[in-house]
């Protein structure tokens, strides 16, 4: 028996969710595939989380349309789907005077994209941030920059899709895809890991696989993707705190090592950028570790490196796409579209950095797409924007916890020391309408062995609790999916 | 376990381990009607009910005893006496006002308020990213003390084929462990040029069971992406550099860390407690009164401690001290007199010592040396050109704690000193 839809997204990262999520609201029959065992494990799971304002995207890009768009959409879409956003604000922190004359490329940039920015002298940037570099010339203050949970927004988007009739399968690879038998280059479906689907539509979301995809309908085949890695620290937020999101003044490859706050208060110093070959290759490297904590000590010298907390890496999926528009010389630009050459095709690809912030525009830009080809999108008259926030045990007053203990005891127990993650959090994320089967996964929902003893604490209570919730053996529980299992065997079975 | 919880106590003790619970008994028996222990386990005794080996109370009790039977003659002791306790409950927050927050499952989420606190913790374990170690972030990179919990509490093998990196002592007690279930141990990787655990345990963990112990040694990468596949080792030289052409693959699947302990005093940092950035923990005096009144600080919380005797007898103190002041018997202006850490010492706790209680308890000085000295050396404490006290030792290592205890004699001087500074040299 073969399931018939009219939309097929291939990847659960966040262009993948945000696109589903939007096309939710209309009378279409979705699939949300994702290889993974869980949404959000791709490019979305590691970055810096920032919601940029687009000061430094090159004029005239589709990456500087998508960015100056998506920017404004993040306030509407965080209340809407309950995840953790806060306009915070920018700065482009020049040290030394050489760098302060190289403010006005970017003030000019951002004008151009318009965007407002202003410059602000040294001594204004280090009352706004005291531990910052006494060696500050000045800095270019960007009010529309912002600092999300891309956790959060990834799996709430994906949640809302699905409890608006999205349907999502996990541990499901996109293989090859099915063409029609009468009409030439017409995509009618594609074989997976877990047999075939049929879909009048495939989109292509699939990160840093989506030139592999693309290829395969025979799209683009100068297109490669080339995994860029960053790496990061995470600072012990009772040891030092930054209050404001601080950018080096860039150059020409990335926005270069940052020091800026996450929402929990950790401080982040990264990320550096190299380009690699292996597309899994999370790897962080003594190298790497140097030179991003030389970045971040240029911007804040307090830095102690017996604060780190944690260390980690993430691969941005560069392309290699010119830009559409004919004057501008730029040739990393995103990839948007509904290509001439096969029918039932959107191909989303070149997803780096600002592909996190530009994901809502880009996800609207899908429907749009669609319309344009002819798609009479009907909205539906049921459809709930609204995702509904489950509580967070460490963010609510002494009263609120007390309140929320005495009407479930298992919000009671706090099962993650450092971050103050408590068991009726887990049992919730265990049983949501995505459920969260993988200590990774649980990782994600509920920051739980993000902090500073990184699990040591927790880890032997969460196996509990996941193999005690799904009626699973704890041999059985996995970090992250089938080969990542913690336990081997009982003890006392020596063999 | 608490009946009928009261929402005031004389001793309010967090953390119910060695240090825990010799504090509660103490308080106890100093006078303190009202004394509660909370801990976030669900049984008291603290780390001590992992460590099902032998090698605890030779000194207090004379007897080699493994840790649960250690604890149990507290625990014993401390129901005897008739001291409550919450047990299944994570205290969130203390404030220097001495109110005390707490949630667990039974008890709901409470407030309560002391007259006086033992903040007694204990410690957690360092992790892989505070060494940073590259690599991606498979399953099987544990720390020495999870994969303790793992298979002597919860009764499973996390692995099958170990390195271990870190000569520590839990490290070298697992190392042994999971020889015993059948688990097969490649080798312990230290990158000092010394041990940093227990001889005892290199010679009755490692040497007994043929697991090599390579010394300046780390781990220069972890592989395998979902599981660990295999680390690769290398030599370092002094300044921890690895030195080329010395990596070798070694085929396992899992990577245990035994790195170093921290004390927690994340909620002491809560209170206001000031952290002495040498040793983790707060700056005590004597009685281990830490610089907020009437908090008070037991076992691994002020510093690690490698001999769970030595964590019974700061809660003995801490808890008579504690009732002290519950009871409003306090030195309200002391005048301190400092320690200080002098030739190869690291640190010294007690941080001050306050005159006029010289006579109260037995005080020891205990320090951790910074270089290992295999020869005869002399601890002196000096004040300027005074010799106040001094104790020889057959060697230093910076595994093993130092103490000295003041005694009677030296009180005189110890009132008229400006400060106690302990050295080490050879003799
Ligand atoms: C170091 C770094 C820093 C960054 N900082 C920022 C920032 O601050 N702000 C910002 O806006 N952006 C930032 N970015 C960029 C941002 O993270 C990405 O643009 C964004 O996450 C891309 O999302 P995606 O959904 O396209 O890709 P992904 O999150 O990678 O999702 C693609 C998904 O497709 C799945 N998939 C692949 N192949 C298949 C298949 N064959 N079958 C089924 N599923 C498949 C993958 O498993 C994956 O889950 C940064 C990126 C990096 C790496
Ligand atoms: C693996 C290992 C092997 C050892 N081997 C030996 C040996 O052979 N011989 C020897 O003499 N010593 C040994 N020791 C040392 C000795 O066990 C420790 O020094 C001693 O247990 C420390 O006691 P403690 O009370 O300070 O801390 P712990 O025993 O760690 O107790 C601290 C307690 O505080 C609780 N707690 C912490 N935070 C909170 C909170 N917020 N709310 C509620 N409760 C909280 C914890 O649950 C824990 O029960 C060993 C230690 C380890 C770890």
């Amino acid at each position: 028996m073969h399931s018939r839809y009219d939309v097929i997204i291939i990847g659960a990262g966040v262009v993948g969710c945000m696109t589903a999520r939007w096309l939710s609201r209309y009378a279409l029959k979705i699939l949300l595939i994702e290889k993974s065992s869980d949404v959000c494990t791709g490019a979305t799971a590691a970055n810096s989380a920032l919601i940029h304002a687009g000061y430094d995207a090159v004029p005239g890009t589709l990456k500087a349309q998508m960015n100056v768009k998506a920017n404004p959409m993040w306030d509407r879409l965080s209340e809407e789907l309950r995840f953790g956003f806060a306009r915070t604000g920018a700065y482009i922190v020049a040290v030394g005077e050489d760098e302060f004359q190289k403010l006005d490329i970017f003030l000019d940039r951002a004008g151009k994209n318009g965007v407002s920015a202003e410059i602000i002298s040294g001594e204004k940037m280090r009352k706004r941030e005291p531990n910052i570099s006494p060696e500050v010339f000045g800095a270019l203050f960007v009010p529309a920059g912002g600092v999300c949970d891309p956790w959060g927004a990834t799996i709430a988007a994906a949640e809302n899709a699905v409890t608006n009739g999205v349907e999502l399968r996990l541990d499901t690879e996109f293989q090859d895809f099915l063409w029609s038998e009468h009409e030439p280059e017409r995509i009618v479906g594609m074989k997976t890991s877990q047999g075939d689907f049929y879909g009048r539509w495939v989109i292509n979301a699939a990160g840093l696989f989506a030139d592999e995809v693309m290829h395969k309908a025979g799209v683009r085949p100068e297109f490669r993707i080339t995994p860029r890695r960053g790496e990061y620290f995470v600072m012990d937020r009772n040891q030092i705190q930054i209050q404001n999101v601080l950018f080096p003044v860039p150059n020409a490859i990335s926005k270069g090592i940052l020091v800026t706050t996450t929402l929990h208060g950790n401080t982040l110093i990264g990320p550096n950028a190299e380009n690699i070959e292996d597309k899994t290759g999370v790897d962080v490297t003594p190298e790497g570790m140097d030179e991003i904590w030389e970045g971040g000590k240029k911007l804040v010298p307090g830095l102690d490196r017996r604060h780190i907390i944690a260390v980690f890496a993430g691969l941005r999926p560069a392309g290699n796409a010119p830009c559409l528009n004919l004057d501008v010389d730029y040739h990393h630009d995103f990839v948007i579209e509904i290509p001439d050459q096969v029918k039932g095709f959107v191909n989303l690809a070149g997803m780096e950095s600002p592909g996190l912030t530009a994901a809502p525009a880009i996800a609207e830009r899908v429907v749009e797409l669609l319309q344009e080809a002819g798609e009479g999108l009907k909205p539906k008259a049921d459809w709930d924007p609204i995702r509904p926030a489950r509580p967070v045990f460490r963010s609510l007053s002494h009263e609120e916890q007390a309140a929320l203990v005495a009407k479930d005891s298992r919000y009671g127990r706090v099962i993650c020391r450092c971050e103050s993650v408590s068991e009726g959090e887990i049992v919730a994320e265990i049983h949501a309408p995505i459920p969260a089967t993988t200590y990774d996964a649980i990782k994600r929902r509920t920051w739980l062995g993000a902090g500073r003893c990184l699990g040591g604490f927790d880890m032997p209570r969460v196996v509990d609790i996941l193999a005690r919730e799904l009626g699973k053996d704890p041999l059985g529980i996995t970090k992250k999916g089938h080969g990542s299992e913690f336990l081997f065997r009982r003890t006392k079975e020596v063999g | 376990m608490a009946k009928q919880l009261k929402s005031q106590y004389d001793v309010i003790v967090v953390g119910a381990g060695p240090g825990g619970l010799a504090a509660a008994i103490s308080a106890k028996k100093n006078g303190a009607d009202d004394v509660l222990m909370i801990d976030r386990d669900l049984e008291l005794g603290g780390i001590l009910l992992q460590c099902i080996h032998n090698g605890f109370g030779v000194d207090t009790f004379k007897e080699d005893l493994p840790g649960p039977s250690y604890a149990q003659r507290f625990i014993k002791e401390a129901q005897g006496v008739g001291i409550d306790y919450l047990l299944d409950s994570m205290v969130l927050d203390v404030t220097s006002g001495r109110k005390v927050f707490v949630t667990g499952t039974r008890g709901g989420f409470k407030e309560l308020q002391a007259r006086a606190i033992v903040i007694a913790m204990g410690c957690r374990e360092r992790t892989r990213a505070q060494i940073g170690i590259p690599g991606p972030r498979p399953a099987g990179v544990y720390t020495a003390g999870l994969a303790q919990r793992w298979v002597n509490v919860e009764g499973y093998m996390p692995g099958k084929r170990f390195v271990i990196l870190g000569s520590g002592d839990i490290g070298m007690i697992m190392a042994r462990r999971l020889t015993f279930e059948g688990a097969k141990v490649e080798r312990v990787l230290e990158v000092m040029p010394y041990l940093t655990g227990l001889s005892r345990n290199y010679v009755q963990c490692l040497m007994d069971f043929d697991i090599p112990l390579q010394l300046r040694h780390t781990v220069k990468r972890i592989i395998g992406k979902d599981r660990v596949k295999a680390v690769e080792a290398v030599q370092v030289d002094d300044r921890w550099r690895p030195v080329p052409g010395t990596g070798e693959m070694i085929p396992c699947d899992t990577l245990l860390l035994s790195v170093g302990l921290i004390p927690e005093n994340e909620l002491s940092q809560k209170a206001g407690v000031i952290l002495d950035p040498m040793t983790n923990g707060p700056f005590v005096d004597d009685g281990f009164a830490t610089n907020i009144p009437g908090v008070f600080a037991a076992g691994n919380v002020v510093h690690v401690y490698d001999l769970v005797d030595w964590v019974t007898k700061t809660g003995l103190t801490a808890g008579r001290r504690a009732a002290m002041f519950a009871q409003g018997h306090c030195n309200e202006n002391p005048v301190f007199v400092p320690t200080a850490a002098g030739e190869n010492i690291r640190y010294v706790v007690p941080h001050r010592i306050d005159p006029e209680t010289l006579t109260q308890d037995t005080i020891m000085l205990q320090m951790r040396v910074t270089q290992p000295m295999e020869e005869a050396v002399l601890v002196r404490v000096t004040d300027g050109d005074t010799l106040i006290a001094k104790k020889r030792e057959r060697y230093v290592r910076p595994g093993e704690m130092v103490s000295l205890k003041l005694r009677e004699r030296d009180y005189d001087s110890v009132r008229h000193a400006k400060e106690l500074r302990v050295s080490v040299a050879p003799l």
